[in-house]
């Protein structure tokens, strides 16, 4: 592997604590009455990207949006749950812009780039304040004052919510403002639409090719700078809390027209979802990690309750508390439940792998999250507050539930449609799964890829989360990217390519359209014999299996191998029903993305194979310490894998560069959570 | 469990739609109505010499959060249970050989694009007439703290701001009022002082966008409330029409 530095990361020379001011202060700027002849491609209008949106026309860009729900307001930032984090001391807890950069390098087990994350650390405030004068309904204390909660990975409140449904509320905000500004004509809103190629002119991007998924049209668009903010790639393995439609063909397009990709194996594994109960099975569903702030997770202590459990002879109940055994307690004393979600992954894992798994599934893969202590615990302190002396159990039980509802109503609902049982009245079951890629394409310090010209941000760039993601830091990097970093920096870039309008007619799009109509025909016309999930579903086996919650050279070595057989398989016999002129064709669009799929999973199994050490998300089953803790090579591994297409040439001839890691500020520390 | 399945099937906006029947077999009770969708659609692409395409429908995030997923299957939106999505119905809400049908959002504004699936866009031109509050997203805003909002209100407020767009109480209505809809969002901002400055114009935009594209009025029988996932209450249709009247009043 080569180690040639192709890229610079452009991260300001100043004190860590002035970077961003002082970067900011060098940036070129746009006057007013140029920013209309200007105009700015937006692909995907999650938090990220609507946010990126709105501001972008708000400043006076002329912005086309792309995305394929059939309104922004369907982009899977809807889906999160727990909140935002910022860091406003608003409890008094000693929480600082410090605390939270220091728990957010830590948290990603000090695999991401110290700049990005203390700008993110400063800007978290204003997100908040941005999102009440926008009218998000924020959870509030009764003084009125903005309430938060906690969430693993910290000892603060931090965490700014809206019930279980923060992301809905903060994505509906951009929405809303993207709204205003569809509605006065400055955001042209491409609903139903997929982008299918980057087309890049003397180097730089210059626009795209895009599919209308209802009348089937493949349309170019041009542009002074492309946004892409597609979000993550978690649905690689077929079975994740991804939406169903989320993909990974817009990065991958570019990363196939010279985007550097970063960390492609970094993938996190959320430790709260409800556990896989059969094979028709078409996603998993998330339990929002703030459950853990009063739920205790637990399996039984012997294996023969396990066993019991499993078969339903025995409920959680009839187990006595001896006989559990509350592991994260156990293990991580000083943060019990609220470890970060690769230290619980990874705990649930090693209890199921030993047998103690509850669910009774193919697996035996599930553990207890327990509430039944919460409940209990505010009914009295309510009953106190009501002065009821002497409350019975029921008493107790009947007002703490009803706390417990204020709090977490809706997922509490959610599970009980999904699984048929009450978690107020029994413990939850759930188990790890795919959840959010750390991973994407690489951008320097002003969000820009290797392709000058295509910035890229939210969960669909590497920067900010290393080697894992800490809770309620996805939807606070997305905004910051939109909203706070992203207009800024582009200025820079579009001030010294302000008359470079390309007509879309240039040879550039129409090559790249040729390309793109070739691949939906191949697609078309293989009539082979199985279906497009067929091949997702195979995919998504070996990824779990083998590139995973732990992963092993011998593992990861047969992965490759296997990816590389069932791609030849696919182009072979896979059967996209339809013709190229009927418009909406389902089968069609997830053809395509599945092929993209099945590149992008061998690159993931590359890198990490490549990473001999286990950090974060990343467990490398030949790297780890007595205690079964992830051990971390600093000395060899300190750096961002930088993953590099070579043209017409296969993905296992990609080659390898590494962005050194810096750490100036914080000392590099062996992770505990004891 | 076996089902028979009665589905409507529309090339696409001009065409005329009608029923198809398929069959399913072996489904689990605890697999949902989408997954069931999905396995159907394997069975029709694995069996190419029936000449027939898979069954387009709408849906995204598969945990009634994102509102993408409509379809009207037995006479009700979202089907037979209550404050859920279709992708939350799960298969045991159904008997062992039951005949079930499934059909799209009926009502004008929707147009069909394909099978099952609806152009839901005037959604978003209401929206577009003003539901949002008209502040810079880029600039410097007071800190959040200074405008402190009583939990009462924050929380009448969150309730109407779960609204997902999903478009049921429409579908649910014999008027296709979407006036739940609507007084949802017009609701949350008044209720919120960052919301006032613009409620009376807000109000009156809305409500004229909502009738121009062609939605009903309300008479009150409460349907979209029955049929309404995240259970918004027809109170704010109220709201809203007190917040109508208002706006008249200087």
């Amino acid at each position: 592997m080569e180690n040639t530095l192709k890229f610079n990361s452009k991260i300001p020379v100043s004190s860590l604590t002035h970077k961003w001011e002082d970067h900011k202060s060098t940036l070129k700027l746009v006057a007013p009455n140029n920013r209309y002849n200007i105009e700015i491609i937006v692909v995907g209008t999650g938090l990220a990207g609507g946010a990126a949106a709105a501001s972008l026309s708000e400043l006076g860009y002329k912005v086309k949006a792309f995305c394929y729900q059939d309104s922004p307001r369907r982009a899977h930032s809807v889906a999160a749950q727990g909140g935002i984090n910022a860091s406003k001391n608003y409890k008094g807890d000693n929480d600082s812009v410090y605390q939270l950069f220091y728990d957010t390098i830590k948290g990603g087990d000090y695999r991401s780039r110290e700049a990005n994350v203390y700008r993110l650390s400063q800007i978290s405030s204003n997100i908040i304040d941005q999102c009440v004068a926008q009218g998000v309904p924020f959870a509030r204390d009764y003084a009125g004052y903005l309430d938060t909660r906690s969430f693993g990975g910290t000892k603060v409140s931090r965490t700014f919510y809206a019930k279980g449904q923060t992301g809905q509320q903060l994505l509906l905000a951009c929405y809303s403002s993207m709204s205003r500004q569809i509605g006065k004509g400055r955001i042209k809103m491409y609903n139903r639409h997929e982008m299918l190629d980057l087309v890049i002119v003397d180097g730089i991007a210059k626009g795209i090719i895009a599919r209308n998924l209802v009348s089937g049209e493949i349309e170019r668009h041009s542009a002074h700078a492309i946004v892409i903010a597609s979000g993550g790639y978690g649905n690689v393995f077929f079975l994740s809390t991804n939406a169903m439609g989320s993909n990974a063909s817009a990065i991958w397009k570019v990363h196939k027209k010279g985007g550097l990709f970063a960390n492609p194996c970094y993938t996190q594994i959320h430790p709260t979802c409800i556990p896989v109960h059969g094979n028709y099975q078409s996603k998993l569903t998330l339990m929002s990690e703030s459950l853990r702030n009063d739920g205790r997770i637990w399996v039984p202590k012997k294996l023969e309750d396990a066993v019991y459990i499993r078969n339903g002879t025995k409920k959680p109940e009839d187990i006595i508390e001896n006989n559990r055994d509350y592991y994260l307690e156990r293990r991580y004393p000083s943060f019990g439940n609220l470890v970060p979600r690769d230290v619980a992954s990874r705990a649930a894992k090693e209890r199921c792998d030993k047998g103690f798994g509850i669910e009774n599934n193919d697996n035996k893969e599930g553990v207890f999250l327990d509430f039944s202590f919460s409940i209990e615990k505010y009914g009295e302190e309510k009953a106190n507050e009501l002065g009821i002396k002497q409350p019975n159990f029921l008493d107790k039980k009947k007002l703490g539930k009803k706390i417990m509802e204020s709090k977490y109503g809706n997922l509490f609902h959610m599970y009980e449609k999904i699984t048929n049982e009450n978690p107020y009245n029994t413990p939850m079951k759930i188990y790890p799964a795919v959840h959010y890629t750390m991973g994407g394409l690489w951008v320097d310090y002003n969000l820009m890829s290797s392709i000058p010209g295509c910035y890229v941000i939210g969960e669909a760039n590497f920067s900010d989360h290393g080697a894992n993601r800490l809770g309620a830091s996805a939807l606070m990097q997305g905004l910051s990217d939109g909203y706070f970093i992203l207009p800024y920096t582009i200025a820079d870039y579009l001030s010294e390519h302000l008359t470079e309008k390309i007509s879309t007619k240039h040879i550039a799009f129409q090559l790249s359209e040729i390309n793109v109509k070739n691949r939906i025909q191949k697609l078309i016309q293989n009539n082979g014999n199985m279906s497009v999930d067929f091949f997702h579903k195979k995919l998504g086996n070996i990824m779990w299996k083998y590139v995973g919650m732990s992963r092993n050279h011998i593992g990861l070595c047969k992965a490759i191998k296997y990816i590389q057989e069932l791609r030849d398989e696919f182009w072979k016999n896979v059967f996209v029903p339809g013709n190229i002129d009927d418009g909406l064709n389902s089968e069609l669009e997830k053809a395509g993305r599945v092929s993209d799929f099945l590149e992008l999973g061998e690159l993931m199994a590359m890198d990490a194979l490549n990473r001999k050490e286990s950090c974060g998300s990343h467990f490398r089953e030949e790297y780890q310490t007595k205690e079964g803790e992830a051990m971390r090579d600093d000395i060899h591994y300190k750096y961002v894998s930088v993953w590099e297409y070579k043209k017409n040439k296969p993905i296992s001839d990609e080659i390898m560069h590494k962005e050194d890691l810096n750490f100036s500020f914080v000392k590099l520390q062996s992770r505990s959570y004891k | 469990m076996n089902f028979k399945l009665k589905i409507w099937r529309q090339k696409n906006r001009e065409e005329k739609g009608y029923f198809e029947t398929y069959k399913i077999d072996n489904i689990s009770p605890n697999s949902s109505f989408l997954e069931m969708l999905d396995l159907l659609n394997n069975q029709i692409i694995c069996n190419k010499k029936q000449d027939s395409s898979p069954i387009s429908f709408d849906h995204d995030c598969r945990e009634g959060i994102c509102g993408m997923c409509s379809l009207y299957i037995n006479g009700r939106a979202h089907g037979p249970d209550n404050l859920i999505t279709t992708c939350q119905l799960h298969m045991r809400h159904f008997h062992d050989g039951e005949s079930i049908y499934v059909e799209p959002w009926r009502a004008k504004p929707f147009p069909i694009i394909k099978d099952l699936i609806v152009d839901r866009s005037s959604f978003d031109r209401i929206i577009m007439s003003g539901g949002y509050i008209s502040v810079s997203t880029f600039g410097k805003t007071i800190d959040g703290n200074m405008i402190p909002i009583s939990k009462d209100q924050a929380d009448k407020a969150f309730d109407a701001a779960t609204c997902i767009g999903c478009g049921a109480c429409v579908a649910a209505c014999k008027n296709r009022s979407a006036m739940l809809f609507v007084s949802a969002k017009i609701s949350q901002f008044a209720l919120l002082p960052q919301g006032k400055i613009e409620r009376k114009k807000r109000v009156l935009n809305m409500i004229n966008k909502m009738d121009e594209e062609g939605f009903g009025t309300c008479t009150n029988t409460k349907a979209c409330e029955v049929e309404c996932p995240k259970g918004i209450s027809t109170e704010y249709i109220s709201f809203m029409n007190r917040e109508y009247i208002q706006s008249f009043i200087t």
